[in-house]
């Protein structure tokens, strides 16, 4: 009777993963760990080893900080007395536009970052050792999300001092931040599928804002996509950075969420499932 | 423990290894001789795991690392022929973090770290950034990466291109203590006297293919084995110390006008190198220098493939070059 069936054990579900095999108990003992058990460490290992790069290197976070500190100000005193946004002040509608903007240009880090372990030959080693493979990804994106914290609380901070509030609610204040947050960790495996198939910090570094560019201001980032002709409103009303913007701007002062926020969170987990999947592929090819 | 069967690599046009076959034993030092673009990082990758072969077999401790690379990665460790290593982390940082990644716990992982800085001699330097390193210490970083999972099959890249002298040797010593702890060792060299040192067995590679393979003493026999080489202190006298030469050896003496000196091959070390002290002594020719000499590896190269080996120092520029660089 058993015979027939297939018995569903623990290692039917691991071989064959992307995570590769299980280490072998060797004499010198590693520990054996579940495939996923390996990579949740393997993946806070790297976080740290990229985290204490982050640290090393304030020059980064202190540029990361410079160009929406200098955004913040251009806009809300450049633009923010002509451009007509309906029922806030500049500032409220500014903010939100600026965190994703922020969060958009910083995963330029993250595909610079691993072009540049690519031709250090760093890679070589991790791809030499018995760690998840994944692990390499998901600590450099994990860390470059931990990075956007420190951004965009500054770029919160800078708000308030040019009239910033949040008029809806400690709650959905939370909520807003969190979606920035995971918006900018899909983005960056974009970024980091970047970075692998270019592989040249160089042309990682030109590339990288590119797409940047046209996807946070061909948007409701700065202004109302509705003032827009009518061909770039097609664009704009559907790209993921108006939809991520519109719902973050509402969680913070309030009007439709539900409909901008199911948009995003999709957004964001298509763009997690396909750079991710791009992403591995491009890794393991070398 | 390391078998390679008919390895062959093409990167499109680029014929990088033309069919390779070796193997090393259990707790041997193999070399692989070869100068630069020879294939010798390609053949590394390959058995490292990094890269597939585009035919042919391998396998390490009887694994294929390509059906199971993550039991090779677990055998392996590898030193790259950059110094892998991460430069804003403190050399402690650096092993602890390959420790955590072989699945160590935290306290294990800082154990190991400090044994092997111990061992290196990088204690002092533990926890400075790696960037304030010399590139000797570098090097030692990196080999001490690899040691961390304490592995059975060390690969060993070049580990000491672009070093002086001197740190060359202190890592030689290290290599050779490291391996008596029964590890096998695969080590890529383009300096036939770090062969020499280190290798139980060699392999010389030119081109991808394998062109000899022996211990260094029997490629070195392969040469004839030992010359007698004198070199008279007036250069008119090459052709009196050559006649002399030609009483106590068997065949035609070798002359080398650049460096003026002459050699013949001969059978019995002691009894030639005496009779013709006695035949230069009655002459009455002055000599700069009358030796007994096995052929380096550098005649051997020269004599397989004839040409000297490349290294990555620059060569002299044409005009000034005078005596080069034996
Ligand atoms: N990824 C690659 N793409 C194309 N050619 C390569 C690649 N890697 C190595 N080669 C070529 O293969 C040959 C062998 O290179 P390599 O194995 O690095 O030699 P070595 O390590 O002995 O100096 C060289 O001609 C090199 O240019
Ligand atoms: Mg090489």
């Amino acid at each position: 009777m058993k015979a027939g069936t297939t018995p569903t054990t623990a290692t039917a579900g691991v071989t064959g993963s992307q995570l590769g095999a299980p280490v072998r108990a060797g004499a010198t003992g590693p520990r054996n760990r579940s495939t996923f058990g390996r990579f949740v460490s393997d993946t806070l290992t790297m976080t740290r080893r990229n985290v204490l790069y982050l640290v090393r290197r304030p020059q980064v976070i202190v540029f990361a900080l410079i160009s929406p500190i200098m955004f913040v100000s251009l806009f809300n005193f450049v633009f923010g007395g002509s451009l007509d946004v309906p029922g806030l002040s500049y500032a409220n509608y500014l903010i939100p536009g600026i965190m994703v903007q922020t969060v958009m240009f910083g995963g330029s880090n993250t595909a610079v970052g691993l072009a540049e372990d690519m031709t250090r030959g760093v890679i070589d080693r991790f791809r030499s050792l018995p760690m998840s493979r994944l692990a390499v990804l998901s600590g450099r994106t994990m860390a470059d999300a931990m990075r956007g914290i420190i951004t965009n609380s500054v770029i919160i901070v800078m708000g308030f001092v040019i009239g910033f509030r949040f008029n809806n609610g400690f709650g959905w204040a939370v909520a807003s931040f969190l979606l920035v947050l995971l918006f900018g960790y899909s983005i960056t495996w974009f970024y980091a599928w970047m970075g692998l198939s270019l592989g040249n910090v160089e042309a990682v570094q030109a590339a990288s804002f590119l797409p940047a560019f046209p996807l946070t201001f061909a948007a409701s980032t700065f202004a109302p996509v509705e003032n827009m002709p009518g061909w770039l409103q097609v664009f704009s009303a559907h790209q993921p950075v108006t939809q991520v913007v519109d719902a973050t701007r509402a969680m913070m002062q309030g009007g439709e969420i539900a409909g901008p926020l199911v948009r995003s969170l999709l957004w964001c987990a298509g763009i997690m499932l396909v750079f991710g999947f791009l992403s591995v592929r491009q890794y393991r090819k070398g | 423990m390391i078998e390679a069967d008919q390895v062959v690599k093409h990167f499109g046009d680029v014929h990088a290894l033309n069919g390779i076959t070796l193997s090393v034993d259990e707790g041997e030092i193999f070399g692989l001789l070869g100068p630069n673009g020879a294939g010798k990082t390609t053949l590394v990758r390959i058995l490292a795991t990094l890269l597939k072969p585009t035919s042919g077999r391998c396998t390490l401790g009887g694994i294929d690392p390509h059906r199971d690379p993550m039991a090779v990665r677990a055998l392996i460790g590898l030193a790259g022929q950059n110094a892998a290593v991460d430069d804003l982390l403190t050399g402690r940082e650096n092993l602890e973090i390959v420790g955590r990644l072989y699945q160590l716990d935290r306290a294990e992982a800082r154990r190991r770290a400090d044994d092997i800085l111990e061992r290196l001699s990088l204690t002092d330097a533990a926890d400075r950034q790696v960037r304030t390193y010399s590139g000797g210490m570098r090097r030692r970083i990196d080999l001490g990466a690899s040691l961390v999972g304490r592995p059975r099959i060390l690969i060993l890249d070049e580990p000491t291109t672009g070093l002086d002298p001197r740190t060359r040797n202190e890592l030689w010593q290290l290599i050779r203590d490291l391996v008596s702890d029964g590890a096998t060792v695969l080590l890529t060299t383009q300096y036939l006297e770090e062969a020499d040192e280190l290798a139980d067995r060699l392999a010389v590679i030119d081109l991808g293919h394998i062109i000899a393979e022996g211990t260094p003493d029997e490629l070195k026999e392969r040469l004839g084995g030992d010359r007698l080489m004198a070199s008279p202190t007036e250069p008119d006298d090459m052709a009196r110390v050559v006649s002399i030469l030609e009483q106590v050896g068997a065949t035609a003496p070798y002359v080398d006008d650049r460096r003026q000196q002459a050699s013949i091959p001969v059978t019995n070390r002691i009894e030639a190198l005496l009779a013709a002290g006695q035949l230069f002594e009655n002459e009455q020719i002055a000599l700069r220098d009358l030796a007994v000499t096995r052929p380096s590896l550098d005649d051997v190269f020269l004599s397989i493939t004839g040409k000297r080996a490349e290294t990555d120092e620059p060569e002299p520029a044409a005009a000034g070059r005078k005596g080069r660089r034996r």
